[in-house]
């Protein structure tokens, strides 16, 4: 028995028995100097360019100060977010209904789905909004009404960025809906539950947690994709700014000014997204 | 009317499974399957993985379709309507009301995870049945009770142990109060030492007179609660008997070759 404890003994970082020490030891973690090093350099750059920032006249501050709680702009962050949001909601709307389409049964919805998806998808958002603008020279009047009377720019600004909208919600919806355990179809089918209940009580609550990240990726590409109807003057954030401007030719201050509210509410929406997420993942592991 | 197998068994049969055939593709899965369970009776199959006995259970409530044959329980076709000779698929939404009556419980639960123990069981007695919510809750309770989890009503499924997880299962599907019981593997997911408490459940349940059939590996559960031991292999039924028979004196090569390896 000695004889074993002596030829194992030298493999033994700590010998038992041996004065190493009662107690065990203590685990010091890898020091990351590097790390440290590139953080001292990225803070200095950082600094080196918010000084510059600041202390260059031409950016103009006190212009960006003076147009940044006007009226006007904010009448354009006004119409900026209720736009972002009705196109949200109306679009995730549609493209629920599009994605459910698409996984359903029924040969001509799925075609119908996957055609407006092709369609909407493949041409550019500029476009649509120019086409639906103009739509009058195709169509001048409908239903006995005369279509520029019927669309507003505003209107069209509506309807175009919500129809190009849905076409990404719905992939995006789809893809939730297919990231669900099968079992859990077969589960509610078992139960008896109808097509309408089994989505709406136990594919969709789920489908959420893979739905909301690219949800929120698209709430913040809209927010800022809605300045495209600057080009049909309907007076958002950033076609606020360009009427000052227009006047002023203080361009750059003006800009700043679209965009640092741009920056200020996508970083609010950013914030959103985390507890939105949070609550999504209610009953899964790691939730007590 | 739609009620071919009491013309033609005159007995008291629950399940009536006639010729049924089902293929994946090129595999056939069933290769013509006959069995009558009657009404009170447990029935156990047994066979090795890929024998289609899970197949065969998912037909009984019509999660999967047949491509020859017809299966009925209590006396109505299960996904088909009859008539003359022919058999009309029935629409979804009768399909689903035929399932209220057929309890299903699968290998993995498939509890809804964002959904409370309690959430679960009465889920379908509201929305497919029309309870109202009070009289499910009261039914629910007491089903927990049952399955010795009455304390776990408010729990997320995540937070119980597989164990536990299968006994809510198994409340669900009793909150339909149906006539028949399909259990795929319920215990086949499960850690060793959980096993013993599904099957307890399981077998209050027989005593209690529920029919069942129950897909399992676990021989000694099938000896103690079945009446009928069913044995399949490669989509046909080989032996079919009273545990004592198939289990201790089986007459087909296949089933003892299959019972020397798992016994």
């Amino acid at each position: 028995m000695s004889a074993q404890t002596e030829i194992h003994a030298p493999s033994l970082p700590f010998p038992p028995g041996g004065n190493a020490g009662e107690e065990t030891p203590r685990i010091v973690p890898v020091r990351r100097t590097g790390q440290w090093a590139a953080a001292v350099v990225v803070l200095l750059l950082l600094a080196g360019a918010l000084v510059s920032v600041v202390r260059n006249d031409a950016f103009q501050w006190g212009v960006v100060g003076e147009y940044l709680t006007t009226d006007a702009v904010l009448r354009g962050l006004g119409l900026t977010l209720w736009l972002t949001a009705l196109v949200m909601v109306l679009g995730f709307a549609l493209g629920t209904l599009l994605a459910v389409f698409r996984l359903s049964g029924n040969r001509v919805l799925q075609a119908v789905s996957w055609g407006y998806i092709w369609l909407f998808r493949s041409t550019p958002i500029l476009v649509q909004l120019l086409f639906w603008f103009n739509i009058g020279a195709l169509y001048p009047q409908i239903l006995g009404v005369d279509t520029v009377n019927l669309l507003s720019p505003i209107t069209v600004a509506v309807i175009g960025l919500t129809l190009h909208e849905a076409a990404y919600a719905a992939e995006v919806v789809r893809g939730g809906i297919l990231s669900v355990e099968r079992g859990q179809l077969e589960a509610a089918q078992s139960l008896g539950l109808g097509p309408w209940r089994r989505l709406r009580r136990i594919v969709l609550p789920q489908a959420m947690r893979s739905i909301v990240p690219p949800a929120g990726n698209m709430l913040i590409g809209t927010l800022k994709g809605t300045s495209i109807v600057s080009i049909i003057a309907v007076q958002d954030l950033l076609y606020s700014v360009q009427l000052v401007y227009h006047r002023t030719y203080e361009v750059i201050p003006l800009l700043l000014v679209a965009t640092l509210w741009y920056v200020a509410v996508t970083s609010l929406l950013s914030i959103g997204q985390y507890y939105v997420e949070r609550h999504y993942a209610r009953g899964t592991a790691g939730t007590r | 009317m739609s009620a071919p197998t009491k013309e033609a068994t005159g007995s008291d049969a629950m399940v009536e499974i006639r010729s049924v055939h089902k293929s994946f593709g090129p595999l056939e899965v069933l290769r013509g399957i006959d069995l009558s369970v009657r009404a009170g009776e447990v029935t156990v199959v047994l066979g090795p993985s890929g024998s289609g006995k899970s197949t065969l259970l998912r037909t009984i409530n019509h999660l999967e379709k047949v491509d020859q044959g017809w299966i009925s329980v209590d006396g109505t076709l299960v996904g088909y309507r009859r008539s003359g000779n022919k058999l009309y698929e029935l629409r979804e939404r009768e399909v689903l009301r035929q399932r209220t009556r057929i309890g299903f419980v699968f290998q993995n639960f498939n509890l809804f995870p964002h959904l409370t123990v309690l959430e679960n069981v009465i889920e379908a007695p509201i929305a497919a049945l029309g309870r109202p919510r009070k009289d499910a809750v009261a039914a629910a309770e007491k089903l927990l009770a049952r399955v010795g989890l009455a304390e776990k009503a408010g729990a997320y499924p995540k937070q119980l142990s597989g164990g536990q997880q299968q006994r809510v299962a198994i409340a669900r599907a009793l909150a339909l109060e149906p006539k028949l019981l399909l259990f795929d593997e319920p215990t086949s997911a499960l850690d060793p030492e959980l096993v013993g408490e599904v099957l307890d459940v399981i077998k209050d349940l027989a005593r209690g007179g529920t029919t069942m059939i129950v897909v399992t590996h676990e021989i000694g559960f099938a000896r103690e609660v079945a009446d009928t031991v069913v044995f399949m292999d490669e989509g046909r039924i080989v032996e079919q008997g009273p545990p004592a028979d198939v289990l201790d004196r089986p007459v087909q090569e296949r089933t003892r070759a299959f019972l020397s390896k798992v016994l």
